[in-house]
């Protein structure tokens, strides 16, 4: 476990050599996490056909263990935010995202779902995910290309690799008072309640004039 | 298909108390249209189903129009009497429309393969609750567009079998379509503001009284 004094890698590859492999838990563990990450099978818009493209074979996320998109929130890993979150829509999305099990993992994906896109000034669309719902990894594009969400989705992969298990600073999915479930926004009378999870959305503030 | 005037003379002649009016459009499309009195609407759109010459079976859009109040400006030629000499004058009238919703539908016939005619209703007003005698009975296309009407632009179809707001959910109150309509102020984060998002955004900003002065603060 993390615990233990960390093996010096000079000596691991030499073991290695001689046939000895030398792992921890933690390794073990990410290393079976991080080649297994389910997707939670759905899509919004026009991002949504990326995702399909990467998921088929041209882009393959089977080479990164992807490939597995579940019908149902209680099997997956991960949520791909793909596309045009509409402010009808969200109070579904943050359901979905509740009904996950930990360890769950969020990629925002394309301009619309990081803050509304080309949409943003619309009437019904919601300004970002992120008022709802934390986010791991964004992708910027209108849309990103297959490969920006395989970079996106090996980038989660290094995430989820550096995510330690015991300790200080050990993952937040492990940690009991960090929240896994978050409210699930109202339909009001002319917007949803509340516009934003203050407890989520931290958005930078702006000093100007 | 027949002209438009023609069209009208029919239906003026086969529906007694109807009153039509075309709106011309001098526009490059050149589409007149022809403007129903609520009262005898449902009866004008089935002659225009039925009427066999014409057979306007397919509804293909149903839209809507937010009109507010205008003030067109005329230039009128008046006589006057000058300085006991009469002469011609050029004075500029303001006429003045009042605001109304409108709803436009596209007809297209089937069966005879043409098309468009364009037929328009006008509310009264523009105010909260504008009635307007729905189409769907006469053409079933009509039904989800006239619903989306009622939702973004708030009139109600008398006679609509099933009018709720179809994009909206059901606990809004706006009508988003309308030109008064105020979104709510999500504007907390905007990285790269202009016009009137930037208005917007000010309000989100957060003061710095070490560059700008507590003075100036205040005085915005
Ligand atoms: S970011 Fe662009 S491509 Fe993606 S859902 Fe929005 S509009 Fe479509």
């Amino acid at each position: 476990m993390a615990s233990a004094p960390p093996i010096d890698e000079g000596l691991r590859s030499e073991l290695q050599k001689q046939g000895i492999w030398v792992t921890s838990m933690q390794e073990l563990y990410n290393w079976g996490r991080r080649n297994s990450i389910w997707p939670l099978q759905f899509g919004l818009a026009c991002c949504a056909i990326e995702m399909i493209a990467t998921a088929a074979s041209r882009y393959d996320l089977a080479r990164f263990g992807g490939e597995v998109f579940r019908p149902s929130p209680r099997q997956a890993d991960l949520m791909i935010v793909a596309g045009t979150v509409t402010k009808k829509m969200a109070p579904q999305i943050v359901r979905l995202y509740n009904q996950m099990p930990d360890p769950k993992y969020v990629i925002s994906m394309g301009a619309c779902a990081i803050s509304g896109g080309p949409f943003k000034q619309g009437y019904n669309v919601l300004k970002g995910i992120d008022r709802y719902i934390p986010v791991d990894v964004y992708i910027p594009g209108c849309p990103p290309r297959p490969e920006a969400l395989l970079h996106a989705f090996m980038e989660l992969q290094r995430k989820i690799d550096g995510q330690k298990l015991t300790g200080t600073g050990k993952a937040a999915f492990l940690d009991k008072t960090v929240p896994s479930e978050f409210p699930v926004p109202a339909f009001g009378a002319h917007d949803l309640e509340p516009p934003a999870n203050a407890d989520v959305f931290h958005p930078p503030k702006i000093e100007r004039h | 298909m027949e002209a438009l005037d023609e069209i009208k003379v029919r239906i003026e002649a086969a529906i007694p108390g109807a009153r039509l009016e075309i709106i011309p459009n001098p526009g490059p499309a050149n589409q007149s249209s022809l403007l129903l009195d609520h009262a005898h609407a449902s009866t004008v759109a089935r002659f225009l189903r039925d009427d066999p010459a014409l057979r306007l079976d397919y509804c293909s859009n149903v839209t809507g129009v937010d009109w507010l109040e205008r003030t067109v400006k005329k230039k009128v030629k008046v006589k006057k009497v000058v300085e006991g000499e009469e002469k011609e004058l050029e004075e500029t009238r303001e006429e003045i429309f009042s605001g109304y919703l409108e709803a436009v539908y596209h007809l297209y016939s089937m069966a005879h393969k043409h098309g468009p005619l364009v037929v328009r209703l006008r509310t009264r007003d523009r105010a909260e609750g504008a009635h307007l005698p729905s189409l769907t009975p006469v053409w079933r296309s009509a039904e989800f567009q006239e619903r989306e009407i009622y939702d973004l632009y708030g009139i109600h179809f008398d006679g609509h079998p099933d009018l709720r707001r179809i994009l909206m959910w059901d606990e809004f109150t706006d009508h988003p379509m309308r030109k008064d309509y105020r979104e709510p102020d999500d504007y907390e984060y905007e990285p790269t503001p202009h016009d009137d998002v930037l208005e917007k955004a000010k309000q989100h900003y957060v003061p710095r009284p070490a560059q700008d002065g507590t003075a100036n603060i205040a005085a915005q």
